[in-house]
């Protein structure tokens, strides 16, 4: 199990006395999209803040390629990983383009401009994001465009893994639908190593090659789709599944 | 002006509580300069100049004309002289002249004897001497006047309920009563007059020259003055006999520090011996009358010495231009050094924990401290006194809350997905701050300095009461001759002076805060009309 990119070893993490995840192993694959589902609560973003040190575990550890996360190599890893939030998180006093260059000037400062430029070119091109729009400020985007400029920002500098904290939670329908799609697409292309947190069955089944659900702090099972609907670890596992009915069904 | 009367009565309280405050002040003092010390050298480098000698006064019309006869004379002997008017009450131009911020002044017996050497029993001259040759002062000889304390009513007042002695007013207990607030303190003032006549007057403070007009438009019955004030002329006031002899002798005479040059300390002796009470009343009356002390000041050597003396009057827009310049360089240094100060502390402060609630309670308590309470405060800190120096130093203090909290509360304000955000790019926490944090938080901080540099125009004002001078300098004046003229002279430059620091700081917002933030308020806004 040496190629597991990410490894969770016992990772526990309290806030005083509640317990947000119980003693916790999991493996994600590099290359591969993992994605982690559950009810809101259950732990889901923990891992992915646990992953990106936002959170330092209270026992257990977590390793990256093998080395344990710590504060010493954390600021290094994170220039590895690309993180979106649902919101997007990008910041007001910057353009879309200011936002996505931020790290690439402040590493190099001497980088010059029709680099960044031929950078911002690929990444429009990738994420399907307007030119013209680069020099809009957040404020002036609209939801979609910001998720789009945020998964930018995540991909500028070229990291191995992508963590994504219900990147498509806030958008409404149409645009998920399309967005999806278009994840799965860029995720396919790249080939990098994905964590992917949502609470909709459907997108996890649709862009995840591996699926973690989890409920309470605990995984309660990890495998694909149609193991999930096959094979499930208890009645939980079915009831989550069926829970998330379709139109098609109806 | 309800600031100046209403600050003025905690002055008092502050002066006696003076002592138990100075060694916290000392400890603070001491803190703030090391980090004031480049601009301390600055600010003292001036004074070095051997031919250059200060005079200072108290804040009231003799004491200003008689600072503007012994500035003439000193400048006769060839000396540079620096004369710093209306600095404040005994404690604070005694203090002065005792750290040396001032060579000398001109006081009265009484009040040497009573407030300074803090004496029960009547003192000769030369007790009085060898006492305050101790703490290293000289006094001249008498000058020729007795101003001492009387108490004035309206005549046809008096006339009507008899009032002639002061132990009349036994009988009248109901009387409308404003007395000075140094009056009202002072070890022979107001408490053991009320014992000693057997009293039952509740007297309240009131500041002197707005006294008579009080008691000019029937607002008070009864009140302090000095037996030479040109106004118990001018309006005709009756003056109560003061039949039990309570009131010490006031002798006029200048106090002056035995370092002084000799030949400088030969100057002032001169004047011995050489003002009697009519000529002093008539002095006062012509300060009052020309609004202008140096005008009263020619009158002395043209009655005494014969001669026509121009004293020189400086023109208006000469005036205006030292003030406001001064007035402008005593907020601009206090407001950089506050700004270098606030930011960093309201950087830690916006982080939870102790220290941080501490951060930002000192300044708030130093912002409780009423502005006069803390200049008297700082006037007897070594190599504060009266300079400039005190005044920034004030003014510092009194603007860090502002920009403190308001640091502060930007920082907290930013969205918790907005800070993890700019720690999962992998940032290092300096650049979080630089390039995320600060900017994002540019709106709240600007608003803090504005907000603090509106407030220290306003109080800059005061610089003027320990003799810094700044536009406060024609207010105090003005009070003191009760004229509201004068009083504008300043209080318009200061206020149209506030209003341009509001202007300018509105052209900094579209400068200095980011487009982003702006364009973000904007929709906000539109969000809200919807």
């Amino acid at each position: 199990m040496n190629e597991s990119k990410i490894v969770l070893r016992d990772v526990e993490m309290r806030f005083g006395a509640v317990v947000a995840l119980h003693s916790t192993n999991l493996q994600v694959e590099a290359g591969q999209t993992t994605v982690l589902i559950g009810p809101s609560g259950c732990g889901k973003s923990t891992i992915l803040r646990l992953i990106i040190g936002l959170l330092t575990p209270t026992s257990g550890a977590v390793e990256f390629e093998g080395a344990p996360v710590s504060q010493n190599n954390i600021l290094a890893l994170r220039r590895r990983m690309g993180y979106v939030i649902q919101e997007g998180g990008l910041f007001p006093h910057l353009t879309a383009a200011q936002n996505v260059t931020l790290m690439a000037r402040h590493l190099q400062p001497a980088l010059p401009e029709d680099e960044l430029q031929t950078k911002l070119d690929e990444l429009c091109e990738l994420t399907r994001f307007p030119k013209e729009g680069l020099a809009r400020y957040t404020v002036e985007l609209s939801g979609g465009q910001r998720q789009r400029v945020s998964l930018m920002r995540a991909l500028a500098l070229n990291p191995d893994v992508l963590l994504l904290d219900e990147p498509l939670g806030a958008l409404d329908p149409m645009v998920r639908a399309s967005l999806q799609t278009e994840l799965k697409d860029i995720f396919n292309r790249l080939g990098k190593t994905v964590i992917l947190v949502t609470h909709d069955m459907a997108e996890a089944g649709y862009i995840g090659d591996s699926i973690v659900l989890m409920r309470e702090g605990r995984i309660v099972q990890q495998g694909t789709l149609d193991d999930l609907r096959e094979r499930p670890a208890d009645d939980f596992v079915s009831e989550f599944i069926t829970a998330q009915r379709s139109l098609v069904q109806l | 002006m309800r600031w100046g009367v209403k600050e003025m009565k905690k002055q008092q309280k502050t002066n006696d509580k003076r002592k138990d405050s100075s060694r916290f002040t000392h400890h603070v003092s001491r803190i703030t300069f090391h980090t004031l010390s480049i601009l301390l050298i600055i600010c003292v480098l001036p004074s070095v100049n051997a031919q250059e000698i200060s005079v200072g006064s108290k804040r009231f019309t003799e004491s200003y004309v008689l600072g503007e006869i012994a500035k003439k004379v000193l400048e006769d002997a060839g000396y540079h002289v620096e004369f710093k008017q209306g600095m404040g009450g005994t404690i604070i131009v005694w203090e002065a002249l005792r750290s040396g911020n001032i060579a000398m002044y001109p006081d009265y017996t009484g009040t040497i004897q009573e407030t300074i050497l803090k004496s029960a029993t009547p003192m000769t001259s030369g007790q009085m001497r060898s006492a305050l040759a101790e703490h290293g002062i000289g006094m001249t000889d008498e000058l020729g006047f007795n101003n001492t304390y009387a108490f004035a009513m309206r005549r046809a007042h008096s006339d009507s309920l008899n009032i002639r002695k002061i132990s009349d007013l036994q009988d009248h207990p109901n009387l409308k009563v404003g007395f000075t607030h140094e009056f009202l303190e002072r070890a022979d003032g107001w408490t053991p007059l009320s014992q000693r006549y057997g009293l039952q007057l509740r007297p309240h403070g009131m500041e002197h020259a707005l006294a008579y007009v009080a008691l000019n438009s029937g607002e008070i019955d009864l009140m302090d003055a000095y037996s030479t004030d040109a106004k118990l002329v001018e309006y005709d006031l009756a003056v109560l006999e003061d039949d039990l002899h309570f009131f010490p002798k006031y002798n006029a005479v200048f106090l002056y520090r035995l370092d002084t040059d000799p030949a400088a300390i030969d100057a002032i002796h001169k004047l011995g011996d050489t003002i009697n009470e009519g000529l002093m009343t008539r002095l006062n009356a012509e300060a009052e009358h020309t609004k202008d002390f140096a005008a009263a000041a020619s009158l002395y050597f043209s009655e005494v010495e014969h001669r026509t003396v121009e004293v020189e009057s400086e023109s208006f827009v000469s005036k205006l231009l030292r003030w406001t310049g001064r007035h402008l360089m005593l907020v601009g240094i206090s407001m950089v050094i506050a700004i270098l100060v606030s930011i960093p502390l309201g950087i830690r402060a916006s982080r939870p924990g102790v220290l941080s609630q501490i951060i930002i309670g000192v300044p708030g308590i130093m912002q409780t401290v009423p502005s006069l309470a803390l200049l008297a405060i700082l006037v007897p800190v070594p190599m504060l006194g009266t300079s400039p120096t005190t005044a920034i130093v004030a003014l510092f203090l009194y603007s860090l809350l502002p920009i403190v909290r308001n640091t502060a509360t930007g920082l907290q304000n930013i969205p918790t997905p907005l800070r993890e955000s700019a720690a999962a790019l992998g940032l290092e926490p300096t650049a979080q701050l630089t390039k995320v944090y600060l900017p994002m938080a540019s709106r709240t901080i600007l608003a803090g300095i504005k907000t603090s540099a509106i407030i220290n125009v306003g109080t800059a004002t005061l610089a003027a009461l320990i003799g810094a001078g700044g536009l406060g300098e024609p207010i105090i004046s003005g009070l003191a001759l009760n004229d509201a003229e004068v009083i504008l002279q300043g209080a318009i430059p200061a206020a149209l002076l506030a209003i341009l620091v509001q202007v300018c700081f509105d052209g900094l917002d579209r400068l200095i805060i980011p487009k982003g933030l702006r364009l973000e308020e904007v929709s906000q806004q539109a969000a809200v009309g919807e």
